[in-house]
């Protein structure tokens, strides 16, 4: 059975006879006979389509997705309304199916799509260069760990808030092993990093201080005054951000971040069970030739056209080798277009009242939450799109009798913050109606009654 | 209209104060100022300055910028060490399906079981296509993969108390690879190439030292080549205690026919982007999961997806391990790129165990037949084949004669061959070549499709003879013509300038 | 510059680099005519800093085009008392003007008898023609 190949018996034929040899055994047979497989694969013999579609959603079925689900869970990826828009620009062949652009005259498509990418992401961020997008958003965290290193020279210290994505903070560990460095976390207070804790901290031997706002427990962080103490000891500033969040908090660039990323799959791409999201990184004009990644810049052609190439190839691995900037090659470039996509869909006044309704909706959640018995706000830290509560009954319990009620109440913040235990982030976002947080309110209200340890 | 002739406009040129797409729900809460809710210094002031456009025309912006691409579905890519196979749409429904689609990754795992189990279906698949038991599906590419495979290096020997500084390569490795090794804090030691196209096994046994944490191959090569020198190889970074990691760049070569496990590797990594059909969308998504042997599988990545016995007879149970001490910690956030899991575990389903096979036995056919036809003729003069045994799934000519006798360089021969409508091969790589084409024609293309390339190459040639300025000069009918790239670099525009 | 050229009051490294020695302990580097050809536009140099110790053989800097990294090689040790900074503006001379306009880094030498190890004009054109 040949499954998307051609070849038949007379082609098998003619190209054997072309090559001069008997059989293809014998264009094996540079592979020495230990070494061959001799038996079939341990796998299933091929389907036809139908037979997997069914496999596959078999398989679907069996999740509890947002379809099933009303989802107040975030932490980083979030049900947001991804427009049809999207997918039927995205499901183009000319944009789903080619190669890196390394032949401009024949990519420019996706050339061009990078360069609007890049501007709408320096846009949001208010810093002047971004790149064409990372995997997503802690390994960029880490991505940024190392331009730090490599912008610093000899420092060996990272400062990292403890308000970052747990993700982020073990992702950066893990990198650090191989960077050899250190790293000193800093703690929480009223849900937002200890100024005082992050100014002792951060000294000469610093290469960068890690912040996050809204940070994970929600919370919008003063990046300015706090950032003010990197500044001070010639230290990086990095800024994760909530994309979503840009048109109405004070983005990080104007708030003395030196780079700017985040987790990007709010914008155009859809929940997947995690990826593929992207990562969008934005620094300032001196890390230009320090940033990791493609960066696609304008130009003309031999006829004075506008176009666009990839520039400063001699940043990346293919050129720079041992001594590139990082050693992305495949990134996310298809998501990225996504999330171009959707950006242009909601425009100047739609990304705005979008942000203006997320903050409305989640102070109307969080007002509801705060009042019902059983239930407390971890923090009182201004917040924009989720926030963080304690419960006064088993935190687990509470969310299977939510999901009995079809909603998945929220993310469990005592997995990865022992200090709350009994504590839950809850998400909001623009397809979360008000029924749906009533409904959301009434759920959480009878489950911590359900489960609640009587005095 | 000549797509030449287009005028060329961003999305943020076509904005139109006023004009939108988006029509959002309405609040149905109370909306106070938002400076109730948060204080004044941390809102913005100004709104980025998103374009201001219609829906009809943002599908038009998009439509007539995708026909500014060349792609798979359209014309032949043979990119060497790409693999670029066909991207079959079955793929893209199973993904779109809204239990894939549309699950949180932070879901209970309880909720999740579909997509646990198809996790580990897919790890399990992959682990008997390596040869190597255990599988993390976390990385998100190639290069992530590398840098896992480093990293568990790493971890293994400071393990056993060793703390190792150097990490071989052939010089014909993949940038990646030593951009890996820096990232994970090791000295790339490059290792040289024989006559014959395999690791020059003497520079190696004189490299290879119990300060050699690992050495990173693949296998076939970058020349095309298997090198049947591995089990020596294998045997010599062993013999100091020292990993053998496998780039699984040019696994469409040997999938059924030859296992990198059974090669004695320690570390695969698998680019699902290549051998397992992920469409490259221009750049990526992709994944590059990794598959390990007994003794690194205790520094796997953590969480891991495991399948319990449930023990009360109701089937097995799927899980995220996150217990996992010796684990070198996570490499990125939640999974990995699901998505990109769903649509390479439904190729494989689709081939099975006879159709993989079947794909690198004629990926290999397709291989030594372009690369016959290309032996014939001017191809053979101008071209040669850089080592003139059988290859595997891809192989590497040389443009040296070209270049000397015609006055064309390899670049030349690839821009003109964008005017016959073909994506030309991987140019200036490997380095060890001159003016090198690395062809990897894959097992999707038809036969008529390779003599077409060869009678393009052919009739470029023949041109060059007579009329080198034409190559040099090239490509005329594309929607752009050479670009500066020296202006491009010199003085970056990498944005929209905006008022 | 179009045609290659060798000046013969220099001295070569077989690494593609030139030492104009000037008086007993100075000498000015850069890169020969062959080592731009083959890089193509130089659109990038990041000078090294002066008092920067540089040593005989090894990399002192980078010179980038747009598709090539390339290590300059220093062929006499010493310490850099000049770096020519009109190239972070225009590093384009080196293609232009190899030998002058296009020179490198000024260096105190620290060994003037390394100048012995070093190619003449002849010797050098030889080695590319063998290359």
């Amino acid at each position: 059975m040949t499954r998307y190949t051609s070849a038949t018996p007379d082609d098998r034929a003619e190209m054997l006879a072309a090559i001069g040899v008997e059989s293809t055994a014998d264009l094996f047979a540079q592979i020495p006979e230990p070494l061959r497989l001799g038996r079939p694969l341990a796998l299933p013999a091929g389907m036809g389509e139908a037979e997997v579609y069914e496999r596959l959603a078999a398989l679907a079925a069996r999740n509890a997705d947002c379809e099933e689900q009303v989802c107040f869970l975030g932490a980083g990826m979030y049900d947001h309304y991804v427009p049809a828009i999207v997918d039927a620009i995205t499901q183009r062949s000319e944009f789903l199916t080619p190669y890196t652009p390394y032949q401009p005259e024949i990519s420019q498509g996706g050339l061009q799509a990078m360069f609007e990418f890049q501007t709408a992401m320096s846009e949001l961020t208010a810093l002047p260069v971004s790149n064409a997008g990372l995997y997503e958003g802690p390994s960029s965290v880490a991505s940024a760990a190392y331009l730090a290193l490599g912008a610093t020279k000899d420092r060996r210290r990272f400062v990292v808030s403890r308000g970052v994505h747990p993700h982020s903070r073990e992702t950066l560990a893990t990198y650090s092993a191989g960077f050899g460095t250190e790293i000193e976390e800093v703690g929480l207070e009223g849900g937002v990093t200890d100024a005082a804790a992050l100014a002792e901290a951060v000294d000469g031997e610093t290469a960068a201080v890690f912040l996050q706002s809204p940070n994970f427990l929600g919370a919008i962080e003063d990046v300015e005054m706090l950032g003010a103490v990197a500044k001070q000891h010639g230290a990086l500033l990095i800024v994760a951000v909530d994309p979503m969040t840009l048109g109405v908090l004070r983005p990080p660039g104007e708030c003395g971040a030196d780079i700017a990323l985040g987790e990007g799959q709010p914008l155009g791409n859809r929940l997947d069970f995690g990826g593929p999201s992207f990562g969008f990184f934005c620094g300032s004009e001196e890390l230009i030739r320090k940033m990791p990644g493609r960066i696609a810049g304008e130009t003309d052609d031999a006829d004075g056209r506008r176009g666009f190439v990839l520039a400063l190839q001699t940043r990346e691995q293919h050129i720079r080798r041992e001594k590139a900037t990082h050693n992305i090659c495949t990134a996310q470039a298809l998501n990225a277009l996504a999330a171009t996509i959707h950006l242009a869909w909601l425009g100047r006044k739609g990304f705005r009242e979008l942000g203006e309704l997320l903050v409305r909706r989640t102070a109307y959640a969080r007002d509801r939450l705060a009042a019902v018995q059983g239930v407390e706000l971890l923090h009182d830290a201004p917040v924009a799109r989720e926030f963080a509560l304690r419960l006064d009954a088993p935190v687990d319990r509470v969310l299977d009798r939510c999901a009995e009620r079809g909603i998945a109440a929220g993310y469990p913040l005592g997995r990865e913050y022992s200090e709350y235990e009994d504590g839950l982030l809850v998400a909001i976002t623009e397809r979360r109606t008000r029924e749906q947080i009533d409904a959301l309110v009434d759920a959480l209200g009878a489950a911590v009654a359900a489960e609640a340890v009587t005095v | 209209m000549n797509q030449q002739d287009e005028q060329v406009l961003t999305i943020f040129e076509k904005s139109k104060p006023g004009r939108r797409a988006a029509v959002l729900p309405a609040a149905e809460v109370p909306e106070p100022p938002l400076e109730e809710l948060i204080p004044a210094k941390l809102l913005r002031e100004q709104p980025p300055r998103l374009p201001e456009v219609a829906e009809p025309e943002i599908v038009r912006h998009y439509n007539r910028l995708s026909r500014r691409n060349f792609d798979l579905d359209t014309g032949f890519y043979p990119l060497g060490s790409c693999t670029m196979k066909h991207n079959p749409r079955l793929n893209e429904r199973v993904a779109a399906l809204p239990g894939h689609a549309r699950l949180h990754p932070a879901q209970d795992p309880k909720r999740a079981q579909g997509a646990l189990e198809l996790m580990w279906l897919l790890q399990e698949s992959l682990a008997e296509i390596c040869g190597l038991p255990h599988v993390s599906l976390q990385p998100s590419a190639g290069s992530h993969g590398e840098l896992a495979g480093l990293l568990l290096t790493r971890a293994f020997h400071a393990d056993r108390g060793e703390a190792r500084t150097k990490v071989l390569a052939p010089d014909t490795s993949h940038g990646t690879n030593p951009a890996s090794v820096t990232m994970a804090g090791y000295e790339i030691v490059k290792v040289a190439t024989d006559e014959r196209g395999g690791v020059e096994i003497d520079d190696l046994r004189a490299k290879v030292d119990d300060e050699v944490a690992c050495l990173m191959l693949t296998n076939p090569n970058t020349l095309g080549l298997f090198d049947e020198n591995i089990a020596e190889m294998a045997a010599m970074i062993h013999a100091v205690g020292g990993t053998l990691y496998y780039d699984g760049a040019n696994l469409n070569a040997v999938m059924g026919q030859s296992r990198p496990g059974d090669m004695g590797f320690d570390i695969v990594h698998v680019n699902l982007h290549k051998s397992f059909s992920q469409p490259h969308g221009g750049g990526g998504p992709g994944a590059g999961p990794i598959a390990v042997s007994d003794r690194i599988e205790p520094f796997l990545p953590r969480p891991q997806v495991v399948r319990r016995e449930s023990g009360n007879g109701s089937g097995p149970n799927y899980d995220l391990d996150h217990d996992r001490p010796k684990s070198i910690g996570r490499l990125r956030g939640f999974q990995g790129n699901f998505g990109v899991f769903v649509r390479s575990y439904a190729y494989i389903l689709s081939l099975g165990a006879d159709g993989l096979a079947e794909a690198s036995e004629t990926a290999v056919l397709n291989a030594n037949y372009l690369k016959a036809r290309l032996a014939e003729g001017r191809a053979g003069r101008y071209t040669p084949v850089a080592f003139d045994r059988h290859c595997m799934h891809e192989f590497v000519l040389s443009g040296k004669p070209m270049k000397k006798e015609l006055g064309i360089a390899t670049l030349d021969l690839a821009k003109r061959l964008l005017d016959f409508d073909f994506h030309p091969p991987t140019v200036y790589f490997p380095l060890l070549v001159e003016e090198a084409l690395m062809i990897e024609p894959t097992e999707t293309e038809t036969k008529e499709s390779l003599d077409a390339f060869t009678e393009a190459i052919e009739q470029i040639l023949a041109e060059a003879e007579v009329d080198p300025e034409k190559a040099k000069q090239a490509p005329y009918t594309t929607p752009v013509r050479r670009l500066d790239e020296v202006k491009a670099t010199r003085k970056p525009v990498v944005r929209q300038p905006l008022g | 510059m179009a045609d290659a050229s060798y000046p013969e009051d220099l001295l070569y490294h077989d690494q593609h680099d030139w030492a104009r020695l000037e008086g007993d302990d100075h000498a000015v580097f850069g890169i020969t005519w062959y080592a731009q050809d083959s890089l193509g536009e130089v659109v990038f140099y990041d000078p090294p800093e002066v008092g920067a110790a540089i040593d005989k053989d090894s990399s002192y800097a980078e010179v980038e085009s747009v598709k090539a990294v390339s290590d300059v090689i220093a062929p006499m040790s010493g310490e850099i008392v000049e770096v020519n900074d009109a190239l972070a503006d225009a590093p384009e001379r080196i293609n232009e003007d190899p030998y002058g306009g296009g020179w490198l880094v000024k260096v105190r030498l620290t060994a003037a008898a390394e100048a012995e190890a070093l190619l003449g004009a002849d010797e050098y054109r030889k080695l590319l023609e063998n290359s």
